[in-house]
């Protein structure tokens, strides 16, 4: 077996770790399944991409790559301004849509048939603003370097894995360390009772988009950067999202990142050992098996 | 100085089937007022209501004196209520202390600390053992804990929904007993309780609901001849009262 499956697995399990970040928490504390999410990843990667455009044409300096990496400083620039546009649809997604669900105390059906319905509109106006044809933040070659044991890597993969692992360690820590990570456990567990606590649950709630869609407007961007962007490129990654927030626990920030990381690596090794085709169906195995196995996922709480 | 008062409060979850139909009274502060009636009565639903946790669909609450109708209960801790609910009153997946600092957050910064030492200094039990998680507490311990993070941001009225429900009877006297020490502290305090005996005990007035209206309001001493208590429940001085 070819020990290169690890570092494919690593990036893979990243984007789909950061994805599954924000599926987890929205699940949570939201407590529906957001079919959006995905589409959140491909929104944020397309806005990036369209701020990269705009600085591109306001200073062609920020686009030429600054080694080692195949991108220049504008691509985390308009990053910055993609994370601000991505949370602004997701925050605007809510007053106008799962909002008004919220406050007319909707069954989490409907909520999730609503977001079903508002995903199939996000894909299909960014086909009809971008059109299907893949997009590219660079086209610049990069070689991979080797890291010993018979695997390699690009610059622009190390760098991916170690921003993941920074944001995953920061992200932690301020849902365990912080006031407002206290408040987000405290609505996940009861959204009544945080606000005879005085939380303010409305505000909970808009840290919680906004945490989310930073999440997948980042992997949204480091799925582009490594492979491509595509309007579908984030509802192909809802299974692999959906399979790490359950396999980590749903409302477990380590827990979907570790999620992440199995898919991505189970993704790696059943691509070498029984071929490339049976790739997708690993998260839908992972994802049954979790739950007829341990339905509260590794760092889940089974409900009393 | 009124500390609460309601005036023909209506509230329930649909406003065709109200479960409160227009109560109006006045607490003092630093009174210590029990809600009897029985069960379906409408007590529960009535806190609630005043908590901000149920839809009023007419009438009005006044918190020390200012119209706080349909606020929201977190906009209602903020100005001075503190309710215990009768179930699920703690985060049991968080620790004690971080159930504490919660509700701390809305006091000033360098009050915080302080104010969660002084609630571990009077519930002992929690005291003891400040990173266990609440989820480990026994069932009067966790009425105390959730006592304690009501008191913690000095409330002008505490409001507790049965605290002694489902308790074995030596929790009840231990709850009541905490009940008694916090009374004392002069804050303002409304008791729904279903332990008629050690609610009247502890409390100075009794107000009785039947079927969703106000039956009685007097000092509680009145009441501790059961017969009168048990017509009131029962219908018959019922009827004519709310007549």
């Amino acid at each position: 077996m070819n020990p290169q499956a690890i570092i494919d697995g690593l990036i893979s399990g990243s984007t789909i770790g950061l994805g599954a970040i924000g599926l987890t928490l929205t699940y949570s504390i939201l407590r529906f399944a957001n079919f959006t999410h995905g589409d959140f990843l491909a929104w944020g990667a397309y806005l990036t991409l369209t701020v990269a455009g705009v600085l591109g044409g306001l200073a062609a300096g920020l686009g030429a790559p600054v080694y080692p990496f195949s991108f220049g400083w504008g691509l985390p620039l308009a990053m910055f301004g993609g994370v601000v546009l991505t949370v602004a649809l997701t925050l605007g997604l809510d007053r106008i849509l799962f909002g008004r669900l919220r406050a007319r105390g909707a069954d989490a059906i409907i909520v999730v048939m609503a977001s079903f319905g508002a995903s199939m509109a996000l894909r299909s106006l960014l086909e009809f603003i971008f059109t299907a044809k893949p997009a590219y933040f660079t086209k610049a070659l990069q070689i991979a370097k080797p890291l010993g044991l018979g695997m390699r890597a690009t610059p622009d993969q190390l760098l991916m894995i170690g921003l993941t692992a920074l944001l995953v360690l920061a992200l932690h820590l301020l849902v365990t360390r912080s006031a407002t990570g206290r408040a987000m456990r405290a609505v996940s567990e009861n959204p009544g009772l945080a606000g005879v606590y005085g939380v303010d649950v409305d505000k909970v709630i808009r840290v919680t988009w906004i945490i989310g869609a930073s999440m997948a407007c980042i992997a949204g961007v480091m799925a582009g950067l490594l492979v491509q962007i595509r309007p579908y490129m984030g509802f192909d990654l809802l299974l692999p999202l959906f399979s790490a927030a359950i396999l980590g626990g749903i409302g477990s920030i380590p827990g979907a990142m570790l999620g992440g990381l199995i898919i991505g690596l189970a993704e790696a090794f059943a691509v070498q050992i029984v071929g490339a085709e049976w790739r997708a169906a690993i998260s839908f195995i992972i994802l049954v098996l979790v739950l007829m196995l341990r339905p509260q996922g590794l760092f889940g709480q089974r409900e009393a | 100085m009124t500390a609460l008062s309601l005036a023909d409060l209506q509230a329930g979850y649909d406003p065709d089937l109200p479960i409160v139909k227009g109560v109006s009274f006045t607490v003092k502060k630093g009174e210590a007022v029990c809600i009897l009636g029985p069960n379906g009565a409408g007590k529960s639903t009535m806190i609630k209501a005043v908590a901000g946790l149920v839809r009023s669909f007419g009438g009005q609450v006044h918190l020390g004196g200012r119209d706080v109708t349909g606020l929201a209960s977190h906009v209602l801790v903020r100005n001075g209520m503190g309710f215990v609910p009768q179930t699920e009153n703690i985060f049991t997946r968080l620790s004690i202390t971080e159930n504490l600092q919660i509700a701390a957050q809305l006091l000033p910064r360098q009050d915080r600390a302080g104010r969660i030492e002084a609630m571990l200094d009077m519930f002992p039990d929690l005291g003891s053992r400040p990173r266990e998680l609440a989820g480990a507490l026994s069932g009067g311990q966790r009425q105390m804990l959730a006592a304690a993070r009501a008191l913690l941001t000095e409330p002008q009225v505490l409001m507790l929904d049965e605290p002694s429900a489902g308790l074995s009877p030596k929790l009840v006297a231990q709850v009541f007993d905490t009940l008694r020490r916090i009374s004392q502290t002069g804050v303002t305090l409304i008791l729904v309780e279903q332990n008629v005996r050690a609610a009247l005990a502890l409390t100075d007035r009794a107000l009785v609901l039947v079927d969703g209206k106000l039956a009685h309001d007097g000092p509680t001493d009145a009441l501790h001849d059961g017969k009168f208590l048990g017509e009131l429940f029962l219908g018959n001085r019922a009827d004519e009262a709310i007549r």
